[in-house]
């Protein structure tokens, strides 16, 4: 019998465990810690920002008091500066290459002081941004996440009209329905939209779906430029015996859950495995953690060195009191009756010609949930009964200005090429908005 | 702690025991005539902390004492960094004459190995003079510093800065004191004057023993943006006040330098003071001449306790150079301080960039570029590692690049060998009035 049930923590006990895992500054730490940035000339952190924020000029303005001229210096290059001060896996960007690492092995922290900034804003509830005149333009955007967003914004101060057709009920995207709980708090993804619609210009349409309700050669035909910011919208499977058992679950099916739904609510198992490495994998497991399972043991083929999750994610884990078990692929997922009641695993090491393989030795972990996180992609079905974009694997092929092959059509995000980032979408966004304006006024 | 433990904890270190104008101390270090030492109470912990002397907080005539505002002080916070300056608008001593002297007695006798001075202000006749000099000697103090230096309030009566920017003045008061008493005298300077030496001259003149500086100088602090009020602020209104602590160190020190090595004054002692907090400001203090040294700020930002660094830090650096006692470096930068028309044209020093400590801001370059002499090229290798280099032949030596370097020892100023004589500016051909 699994033991799986709801409200296996006090609401204090959860409310603890989902409070921001880094608490926000106060002015007199922003101050001190303003102070460390060197005012760098050619700015490795500017550059390693995917956004490219003037990284030392907020710094300097949080440093003289200049709060609200700071969140404008981040905002201006990256629309969701705010969410990014807290997604963003800054010991990989931005602070992993501040010069303060090499003068005394800790960066200036690049992502409180930006949170701190953008916060000041947010609260006074101001809008610093002012559009253009009407160009007399009106841009379609599908896909209303941190690239479609972006995207949307640069184009609307521009002068354009944008239409952003959402498939889900709220707009977002992974910023809503996705990034974990304990990074996104109070409804900041809500908050983030609002500010972004409140220049003006931008309608959304949710509950539309490109393919489903409309199509994109009908955006085409109307709209003056169409930009596609789908993201992921398939899972990978296991294809694995079991797979279908009760108590399995995608991951981030869960974690949408825990997103939109009450925690004390959520049905956690006693015993929870989670199998993948990358983000989404320890995201799952720090959270099914944090939402009371007793034991979490997190799963992953090959070695720490080799997982998509970073560093800090990993260590994150660690402290949560997730166990990384590397080196062991799963080889069915073991039935108790109707439902999960472990999973067999394989040893894995590199044969020699350095291919991932099994070595023979299995064994068994006993479980209530089972956890897949090995992967999102994107499949190409929006554009079925459409002339459809080239595709460059699984991805939408862009040029260095986000064009697909279709004339008149920009993607970005995790639908094409790159990071899966929050940060890497909303370049791509901002890009994409940057040449779409250049072809309008061609 | 008493005399004994002082000596004791230090016996096998350097001698810091000073004498300036004839009064002693078992370290140089004083406090400085203001709230530290308004009263028996705080005196008497600094002195068990291990102060070597005070100077009383300035007593005023007999009669009602002086009043003061609410606030007082004003602050000049830098990079976080709080009370880099102080500035007050406070007065001499706010309590009864007699209360005050009766407590200088009292802490005297219990201490009679620190020094202990009075420091005093009255009207500028010899009877006022006369009557509290009398009564100060009564308490057994060490000696009297005539404060001829607080700029606000007092001098507005015709006390304070507004005796010590006349030098007659000064030269009258000093002289009235000398007479009318065998204490040694301390004559406080303002620094809110042209060219110190004239006071200096005055207080030499008038037969003082001894001058101390510097007093406060002139300041506003800050202006509050919201309500449009000087700080500190007395009901939306404020005033200049006295500027002191870290920040006015450069000025003190290069005002004790002048009346080091003016021929006039030279050889008068001096009791150094502005914007000492450390060991280091005081070695540079003693270096350029002073005997004593007093400390206000840094004991109203951290209270007593730092004399433990302040003796220690001195004596292991003392040890570090040989040097037995405090005399064996007194005065020993004077001669080193110059005019600048004596200063050798011909020599010639070079940046030079460790690039294996570099850290890649990019600070030396964008500095110089902007702001001096376009001496340092900025590129990047294979790597996209930034690659710094100082392009000798335009690099004028000036300090900048190694000024603003955050890393320790990356940016060195090379000596290099002009292959030219000694040439100052009197021999300068460019010099249309040089010396032929
Ligand atoms: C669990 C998890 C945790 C993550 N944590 C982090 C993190 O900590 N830091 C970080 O930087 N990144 C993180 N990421 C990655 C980041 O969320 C994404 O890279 C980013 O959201 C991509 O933005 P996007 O706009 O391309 O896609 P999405 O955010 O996925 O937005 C796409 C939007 O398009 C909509 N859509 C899809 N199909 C259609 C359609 N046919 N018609 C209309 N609308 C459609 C979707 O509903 C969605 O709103 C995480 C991702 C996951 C899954
Ligand atoms: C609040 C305050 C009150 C002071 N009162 C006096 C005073 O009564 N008499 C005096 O001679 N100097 C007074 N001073 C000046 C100090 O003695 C000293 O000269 C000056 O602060 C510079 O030293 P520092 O930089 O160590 O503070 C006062 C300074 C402060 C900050
Ligand atoms: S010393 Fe002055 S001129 Fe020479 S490189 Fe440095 S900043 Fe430039």
């Amino acid at each position: 019998m699994s033991d799986i049930r709801a409200g296996r923590l006090s609401d204090a006990q959860l409310a603890e465990n989902f409070a921001a895992l880094q608490p926000p500054m106060d002015a007199a730490q922003a101050a001190v810690e303003a102070a460390r940035c060197l005012f760098c000339f050619d700015a490795p952190c500017t550059e390693a920002c995917p956004t490219g924020i003037d990284i030392p000029g907020f710094i300097r303005k949080i440093a003289t008091g200049n709060l609200r001229g700071a969140a404008v210096t981040i905002l201006r290059e990256n629309i969701m500066g705010g969410t990014c001060a807290n997604v963003c896996p800054v010991e990989e960007l931005c602070e992993q290459v501040c010069v303060r690492n090499a003068a005394e092995d800790k960066p200036v922290e690049i992502g409180r002081l930006q949170h701190f900034a953008t916060d000041h804003l947010f609260r006074s509830g101001a809008q610093p941004f002012t559009r253009a005149g009407d160009s007399g333009r009106h841009v379609a955007v599908a896909g209303a996440g941190p690239a479609g967003l972006a995207c949307a914004h640069a184009l609307a101060l521009l002068g354009h009209r944008v239409t952003v057709f959402e498939a889900r009920a709220k707009a977002g995207g992974l910023n809503e329905y996705g990034i974990a709980a304990y990074k996104m708090l109070d409804e900041r993804a809500a908050r983030e939209v609002e500010f972004i619609l409140g220049v003006g210009g931008i309608e959304i349409e949710t509950g539309v779906s490109l393919g489903r309700d409309v199509s994109l050669d009908a955006l085409r035909e109307v709209y003056d430029a169409v930009f596609l910011g789908l993201g992921h919208n398939a899972v990978n499977a296991l294809g694995l015996e079991g797979e279908d058992l009760a108590g399995v679950h995608n991951a981030v099916d869960f974690i949408e859950r825990i997103r939109q739904e009450d925690p004390a609510t959520l049905p956690i198992g006693r015993r929870v495995v989670v199998i993948g490495g990358g983000n989404t994998a320890i995201d799952v497991a720090v959270q099914t953690k944090k939402l009371g399972a007793e034991y979490v043991t997190l799963v992953y083929r090959r070695g720490a060195e080799d997982m998509g999750a970073t560093e800090h994610e990993q260590e994150v884990a660690q402290t949560s009191g997730v166990l990384i078990k590397h080196w062991a692929q799963p080889v069915r997922i073991l039935a108790a009756g109707e439902e999960a009641g472990g999973v067999e695993f394989e040893y894995t090491r590199y044969d020699e010609g350095g291919r991932l393989a099994g070595t023979g030795e299995t064994f068994e972990l006993p479980a209530d949930q089972v956890f897949k996180a090995v992967g999102q992609h994107f499949a190409p079905s929006p554009f079925q009964e459409s002339e459809a974009p080239e595709m460059d694997g699984s991805r939408i092929r862009v040029d260095e200005e986000r064009r697909t092959s279709l004339e008149g059509v920009w993607a970005g995000g995790d639908c094409v090429p790159g990071n899966d980032l929050t940060v890497v979408a909303v370049q791509d966004g901002k890009l994409a908005a940057r040449s779409i304006d250049r072809y309008l006024r061609r | 702690m008493n005399s004994v433990a002082l000596t004791e904890m230090h016996n096998d270190m350097a001698d810091l025991n000073c004498t300036i104008a004839g009064v002693s101390s078992p370290n140089p270090f004083w406090l400085a005539s203001a709230p530290p030492t308004d009263k028996q109470y705080n005196v008497e912990r600094a002195f068990e902390a291990g102060w070597g002397g005070a100077v009383w907080k300035t007593l005023g005539e007999d009669g009602p004492p002086v009043v003061n505002v609410c606030s007082r002080y004003g602050s000049v916070d830098y990079n976080g960094t709080r009370m880099m300056g102080l500035n007050n608008i406070e007065l001499i001593t706010d309590r009864p004459l007699q209360v005050n002297l009766d407590e200088i007695t009292a802490v005297k006798k219990a201490w009679p190995d620190r020094a202990l001075v009075v420091s005093l202000m009255v009207p500028c006749t010899e009877q006022a003079w006369r009557d509290i000099l009398k009564r100060v000697e009564q308490t057994g103090c060490d000696g009297v510093e005539l404060n001829f230096g607080c700029p606000h309030g007092m001098s507005e009566r015709g006390m304070g800065s507004a005796v010590g920017q006349v030098p007659e003045y000064i030269q009258d008061v000093t002289g009235w004191c000398k007479t009318h008493t065998d204490l040694p005298v301390f004559v406080k300077l303002t620094p809110n004057i042209a060219d110190i030496r004239y006071p200096a001259r005055a207080a030499k003149a008038g037969g003082a023993d001894a001058v101390s500086l510097i007093n406060t100088i002139n300041s506003i602090v800050a202006i509050d943006l919201d309500t449009f009020a000087p700080q500190p602020s007395v009901g939306g209104k404020g005033t200049h006040g006295g500027y002191c602590g870290p920040a006015v160190k450069p000025i003190a020190l290069s005002m004790v330098s002048e009346i080091a090595r003016d021929p006039e004054t030279a050889g008068l002692p001096i009791s150094g003071i502005g914007g000492i907090s450390t060991w280091r400001d005081a070695a540079e203090f003693i270096a350029l001449g002073c005997g004593s040294l007093q400390v206000c700020t840094a004991v109203m930002h951290y209270g007593f306790k730092i004399i433990d660094d302040l003796v220690d830090g001195l004596s292991q650096w003392m040890d570090d150079k040989g040097f037995a006692n405090l005399e064996d470096f007194r005065s020993g930068a004077v001669p080193n301080v110059t005019d600048w028309q004596y200063l050798d044209l011909n020599y010639k020093t070079v940046a030079a960039i460790d690039p294996g400590k570099c850290i890649e801001c990019g600070l030396c370059h964008i500095t110089c570029e902007d702001a001096s002499h376009q001496a340092i090229a900025h590129a990047r290798d294979a790597h996209g590692k930034r690659i710094y280099t100082v392009i000798d032949e335009e690099c004028v030596g000036c300090n900048l690049c190694h000024l603003v370097c955050p890393v320790p020892g990356c940016i060195t100023m090379r000596e290099v060998d002009s292959g030219l004589p000694h040439l100052n500016w009197t021999q300068h051909p460019n010099n249309p009035l040089r010396e032929t």
